[in-house]
């Protein structure tokens, strides 16, 4: 199964913009006799390369206008790139978005086999498997009202359960998991899992680096128009975390919080290791000092799978009074909590501060990560054991 | 080439066309009846006009019906290119979100049009009958007429729909393209009105105008001039034909050439 489902090779793109509202022909001949061209060349890709191969979930993460829906546009075969090539091995579902060509003055009925034609099926496909969507939908009751007096939920389950209908390889996806309930997002999860568990390729156009932690299996970064960072989903969420420290760093550089690491160095994490069993969760983190410091506070965070704060401690809180320290000794810390997590990775975050927390030594976030696998899957960020008393009154 | 008609292109066809049905005669009460109604009310404006009160056509065996039959064929050529202009641009949403070959909706509007051509045919054929108009072996030239001025419609809307993204003054010049070729073709006068040859053969010359006539010709009446009739050489009948594939070749062309940045350009 090691072959490649995309190959995108040194694929640029570039958009002619025009400087003022150019859809004229008059305005084209006045151009045409000054001899200026009317647009400038905006470049939105330079030769990005990379790899997709079967069965692998990729994700595709940026800034917005980093160009990175266009990519996923090239890869629909909507946009034709400038230069470079762009293979597909496969069939591809042919759209990107949930309930293209959705028209509100048709009925739902007639929304979904409109839909459905888009995706290349006919009217005798479509008739066998309408039942079954409008019960996936649960929309039973509304399919002969007119779309436009849908919900906007409404519309978007009901373009769900005509999407996973598309019987392709390989699935592009642009933003989906933004909208939508919880319901709606566990019923996303669920046909994600199905599709990878079909060995279906999935490439995901998201800023949601929890999405990209929990279901990617690599991922790129775009900026500018060029690939800054590809790997493990959890280095390219960080990259893509940082990108946005970088900017504000710049204006202020004393207490960056979304910064991966920051402190003066008076005193630093130097190992941070997680041990997972099925009753608890330990954080131990080795600290040395590297200059003479009075009693340190020290803390830790974990961050859920979608980048929530969902545990945090620290010495002062819990009334545990540190020794200052010398410069070159060494101290050790061990978190300890019940492992109630649900399935996920998970990030910690360590810090060290001064008694009065007005001198940040060191604050490292990512310090070490962990993941979750229980049996009982759930949606939920934590799983404790639930006690249940139930009985007639 | 072989994919052209595909199940799924022709899946997708029906399901485009049904929905521009649908869409048109949305919320009126008349629906579907409005395809019929119209020529016939605007059938009945002309008939008083031209007929009653100019006598126009009077040499002409059932003038009515010829008058009705050229209308109905100039009306399908007007209603193909607008629609056919409007296509890609009006369905932009379609364009920009999801790979579907483009010429699929110019196609599924030209066929929009094709079915209402064949609505007002009917009522054609209703006032053949009712005047009881011989209807002779010729009638079969009629289906090679409308396929001739299917076929130029068909190139100029690919023209227009291709140019109308770029730029959208086309519309407004199209407007009084319309206007000035509908006075130069044939339709509410009998070409016989003209008394100088030469200007009955330019008219002539154009598809519009030659499949008009030569449908009039094959269902109406043969005191029609069709463009064999108006020139002595049998091979200018060929002229329109050129013009219509060389219509329809450029615009399969050009629209080939910038479909692939419709969606960019939109």
């Amino acid at each position: 199964m090691e072959t490649d489902a995309i190959v995108v090779q040194d694929v640029s793109k570039s958009f002619k913009l025009p400087h003022e509202k150019q859809g004229s022909v008059k305005s084209t001949f006045i151009n045409i006799f000054k001899s200026k061209k009317g647009y400038e060349k905006q470049v939105v890709l330079r030769n990005v390369s990379f790899k997709v191969k079967s069965g692998e979930f990729f994700g595709i993460v940026g800034r917005n206008g980093s160009g990175k829906s266009t990519l996923l546009k090239l890869l629909a075969g909507i946009y034709s790139p400038n230069e470079g090539a762009l293979q597909v091995n496969g069939r591809l579902t042919p759209f990107i978005e949930l309930g293209v060509g959705f028209n509100p003055e048709l009925t739902g009925k007639e929304n979904v086999f409109l839909n459905g034609a888009l995706l290349g099926f006919d009217r005798k496909q479509m008739e066998k498997m309408y039942d079954s969507i409008v019960s996936f939908a649960e929309l039973e009751r509304f399919m002969d009202q007119k779309l436009k007096n849908y919900s906007s939920g409404m519309q978007v389950r009901l373009a769900f359960s005509i999407a996973i209908r598309a019987e392709s390889d390989i699935l592009l996806i642009d933003e989906v998991l933004a909208v939508g309930d919880a319901a709606f997002q566990r019923k996303c999860f669920d046909y994600f899992m199905k599709i990878k568990k079909d060995k279906h390729t999935l490439v995901l156009v998201t800023h949601d680096m929890g999405a990209v932690r929990r279901y990617c299996d690599r991922a790129i970064m775009i900026d500018k128009g060029r690939i800054v960072s590809s790997g493990s989903p959890e280095k390219v969420a960080q990259a893509y975390q940082r990108l946005f420290s970088s900017e504000s760093e710049a204006s202020s550089t004393e207490t960056n919080t979304t910064a991966k690491r920051w402190g003066n160095k008076k005193m630093i994490a130097t190992k941070t290791k997680a041990l997972i069993s099925e009753e608890s969760i330990a954080v131990t983190v080795k600290y040395e000092a590297m200059q003479d410091i009075g009693s340190p506070i020290l803390g830790f965070q974990i961050l859920g799978p979608s980048g929530d704060n969902i545990v945090e401690g620290n010495t002062m809180r819990e009334k545990i009074i540190t020794k200052p320290m010398k410069k070159g000794q060494k101290a050790e810390i061990t978190w300890r909590i019940p492992n109630i997590m649900g399935s996920g990775k998970y990030e910690v975050s360590v810090a060290s501060c001064d008694e009065s927390t007005t001198e940040f030594y060191d604050w490292y976030n990512g310090a070490a990560s962990f993941i979750i696998n229980k049996d009982n899957e759930t949606a939920a960020v934590v799983d404790p054991k639930i006690q249940i008393s139930y009985h007639k009154i | 080439m072989k994919h052209i008609f595909s199940k799924k292109n022709r899946a997708l066809l029906s399901e485009l066309v049904r929905t521009d049905f649908k869409i048109r005669y949305q919320g009126s009460i008349l629906g579907y009846a409005w395809s019929l109604l119209k020529p016939l009310l605007l059938f009945v404006i002309l008939y008083i006009v031209f007929v009653k009160f100019l006598k126009l056509g009077s040499g002409i065996p059932n003038y009515p019906i010829y008058l009705l039959l050229g209308i109905v064929m100039w009306s399908f050529f007007a209603e193909m290119t607008g629609l056919g202009m409007g296509s890609i641009v009006g369905r932009g949403d379609l364009i920009r979100k999801i790979r579907i070959p483009r010429w699929i909706i110019v196609l599924s509007s030209s066929i929009t049009a094709l079915i209402n051509l064949f609505l007002n045919l009917l009522i054609v054929f209703v006032f053949l009958l009712i005047n009881s108009v011989d209807i002779t072996i010729s009638i079969l030239l009629l289906p090679f007429a409308l396929f001739q001025l299917y076929l130029f419609s068909l190139g100029v809307s690919l023209i227009l729909a291709t140019a109308f993204v770029k730029y959208r003054d086309v519309t407004h010049i199209w407007d009084v393209v319309l206007q000035a070729l509908f006075y130069l073709t044939p339709i509410l006068y009998p070409l016989s009105i003209i008394t100088r040859t030469s200007f009955q053969k330019i008219l002539l010359i154009s598809p519009i105008a030659s499949t008009i006539q030569n449908a009039r010709y094959a269902t109406v009446t043969k005191e029609t001039m069709t463009i064999g009739q108006v020139f002595s050489n049998q091979w200018v009948n060929m002229i329109p034909i050129l013009i219509t594939v060389i219509t329809l070749t450029i615009g399969i062309l050009y629209f080939k050439k910038e479909s692939k940045d419709f969606a960019e350009n939109l």
